[in-house]
């Protein structure tokens, strides 16, 4: 190997980073197919079948149509000008609150809709944390004329009690979720075990860049506009690519989204941020990069909460959709190779952000995404140009914060 | 003696394997012992030792209320393992999912079932795709890891599947969860003869048993005209849940009443 050019080395580093997943679905040693055997062949089924649309002139352009028309993409990015002042670096916010729905959970669900039609399924189930996914995937699936249910935690619906509402308006059904800790990984499990008794005529919709492969593969192909989009936007805006992208990590969809098409840009610095929830030393937060060991949950190999023995950690963070106690294998290997570098906001520094990104911009950030906001705010210093990737709109989390900052509302 | 003499033995005698399943630590550390006595006396030939997992996926709501109670009640690996070798009488097979085999090490986790007697592992998160790091582990304490087949396994998959199993095939008798059922489901029978084929063409003999939904001394009687063994789990964690004071002797005669319809 010493004889290697350093340049060669870098060429074959970038060529491997780009051919992943690799033939079993796995990033390094991250990712795989650990799922029940019933559900083996369709996985490979949905393998075959994503392989052939993403090809497919009339897929494409119905997929195009969708996301222009329908979720209202390209979304912007925007300059934040006060932030901006206020940090002294100049900060760009890409716009996914914006997409229908409030938040780019709709990139992927008009994605795996579009495909379960062309695969001939009628039913369509996912599971939902903060319902943003649920709401996405009702709003994709009546678009697309499909029947939809939706399996969300009991401590979740409790939280989200508006986007319960907003699914069933959308005619999906919500199917309470009571065992384990009735968050996510709960309702990933019940969403699981329906496909094993329904896979001939129902499609799983997975959320995120998790679950058994070919779904990490699937979920960022079909996130991956986010950043396609921006590249093209900073560079129309500001002549270069930006120093740093910033996004917030729950299972990993919205930063691989808009990381994918800047891996082989070296220069630009990726960073994701998880839920530091009460702070990591606490052991009560959602930060599996950081802070999580390897191991096997929901079909993939990836970076987890759990104890000695292997059991799941009830995870922690006041943001719903980044309470999940695992993380998309693709993420865990990036980290790993140190192309992504990981840090965590807490549940108190993310509400600073909430309400700052509120007063200074006229945004209300979902909390999610306010924990991308907060590491930006913290770290702008370090770079003159600076890209967020805003996950989604804070519009459902007013009930929570409200009642965070001891406020009543209605 | 491997489960592989065991099924021989068995077929010998005229009879079919019954393999019963409890979920270590429930209802509670020590009664584990006294209820898998009971199946053994009651005719259990096989007894599976459920190490149970906070997500186990594959399990229906019976299995996942014993699994969290047995969590709750402080079951870990090292009291299971403590627990597997008080139970005596039986040929012994774990089922667990594999983060709990990856956390404590292959090696680790297959040396411990060997001192406790267990003889064959059941993973039913782990397919053949993953498998060959806990085969080959297996294979070195010669310790069966049994494999599921189900009624979507394609000829192909079943190809693959058939050529690393020893021990017993876990035959999945419906698209669905671990739990009890009314009505028997209808694919058995032309899965098993769809396994029996493709057995006959790479001219391999693994017992077949069948497993999920058996619930019933009939069900067992119509698995048994084809497949080599049948399985009855959620079934008997129904039994204990219902508790009360002759428990020990209803699960023994309920495992005396599946046992006799092997025959
Ligand atoms: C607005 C928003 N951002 C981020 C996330 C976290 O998911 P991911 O890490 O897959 O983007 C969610 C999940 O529900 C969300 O609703």
């Amino acid at each position: 190997m010493k004889n290697l050019h350093p340049c060669f080395l870098f060429m074959a580093y970038i060529s491997s980073i780009m051919s992943l997943p690799d033939a079993n679905g796995k990033y390094g040693r991250y990712g795989g197919k650990f799922a029940p055997e019933v559900l083996m062949p369709a996985l490979e089924d949905l393998e075959r079948s994503f392989a052939k649309y993403r090809e497919d002139d009339r897929f494409n352009a119905e997929l195009n149509a969708l996301l222009r028309d329908f979720a209202g993409r390209p979304t912007p990015l925007y300059f934040a000008k006060n932030l901006s002042e206020m940090c002294g670096s100049r900060i760009y916010l890409k716009r996914e609150d914006l997409v229908h729905g409030g938040a780019h959970k709709l990139n992927n669900t008009l994605g795996q809709c579009l495909l379960a039609k062309y695969m001939g399924k009628k039913r369509i189930i996912a599971e939902t944390g903060a319902g943003q996914h649920g709401v996405a995937t009702a709003m994709a699936a009546a678009v697309l004329g499909l029947q939809c249910e939706i399996y969300m935690g009991t401590e979740d619906i409790k939280r989200q009690k508006l986007n319960v509402f907003r699914m069933e308006l959308l005619g999906a059904r919500v199917n309470p979720v009571d065992s384990g800790s009735r968050t996510l990984k709960d309702a990933i499990n019940d969403a699981m075990r329906d496909w094993v008794a329904n896979v001939k005529d129902t499609y799983y919709l997975i959320g995120s860049v998790v679950g058994p492969h070919p779904y990490p593969l699937i979920v960022r192909e079909f996130q991956r506009i986010i950043g396609s989009e921006t590249k093209k936007q900073i560079l129309a805006t500001e002549g270069r690519l930006p120093d740093a992208i910033i996004a917030c990590v729950g299972g990993g969809s919205n930063a691989l989204g808009i990381f994918s098409d800047f891996i082989e840009d070296r220069s630009v610095s990726l960073i994701g941020v998880e839920a530091g929830g009460k702070g990591l030393e606490t052991g009560e937060h959602g930060a599996s990069l950081c802070a999580g060991t390897e191991g096997v949950l929901h079909g993939m190999y990836s970076k987890l909460l759990q104890d000695k023995y292997g059991q799941i950690k009830q995870s922690h963070s006041f943001a719903p959709g980044l309470d999940y106690p695992g993380v998309g294998p693709e993420l865990a290997y990036l980290v790993d190779s140190g192309r992504v570098k990981v840090d965590s906001a807490t549940d108190e520094e993310t509400l600073g952000a909430f309400k700052l990104l509120s007063t200074k911009e006229g945004i209300i950030p979902a909390l999610e995404s306010a924990h991308a906001i907060h590491y930006a705010v913290a770290h702008a210093n370090e770079w003159d140009l600076i890209v967020v990737n805003l996950s989604g709109r804070g519009d459902k989390d007013i009930f929570s914060v409200a009642g965070v900052l001891g406020k009543g509302v209605i | 003696m491997t489960l592989a003499d065991k099924f021989e033995e068995l077929n010998k005698r005229g009879e079919r394997a019954l393999i019963g399943f409890i979920t270590a630590g429930y209802p509670g550390i020590d009664t584990t012992v006294d209820i898998a006595d009971a199946l053994i006396r009651g005719g259990v030939d096989i007894l599976e030792l459920g190490l149970p997992f906070s997500d186990p996926i594959a399990d229906g709501v019976t299995i996942q209320r014993a699994s969290e109670s047995s969590l709750r009640a402080g079951m870990n690996p090292d009291v299971y393992f403590d627990v597997a070798a008080r139970i005596k009488g039986a040929d012994k097979v774990c089922l667990t999912y594999y983060n709990l085999i990856l956390q404590r090490g292959l090696d680790r986790f297959v040396t411990d079932c060997v001192s406790a007697g267990i003889s064959g592992i059941i993973v039913p998160d782990l397919p053949v795709e993953e498998s060959e790091p806990l085969q080959s582990v297996c294979n070195r304490y010669e310790t069966d890891l049994i494999y599921l087949i189900a009624p979507t396994t394609t000829d192909k998959r079943m190809a693959r599947i058939l050529d690393s199993a020893s021990g017993f095939i876990y035959v999945v008798s419906l698209l669905g969860v671990t739990g009890a059922r009314d009505r028997l489901s209808d694919v058995i029978e032309p899965l098993i003869s769809r396994i029996r084929r493709q057995e006959a063409a790479m001219n391999v003999n693994v017992p077949l048993a069948v497993g999920f939904g058996i619930s019933r001394p009939e069900h067992v009687k119509s698995v048994c005209q084809f497949a080599d063994g049948a399985i009855v789990g959620s079934a008997i964690i129904k039994l204990i849940e219902e508790g009360g004071p002759s428990l020990i002797n209803r699960v023994e005669d309920f495992a005396r009443s599946l046992k006799a319809a092997t025959r």
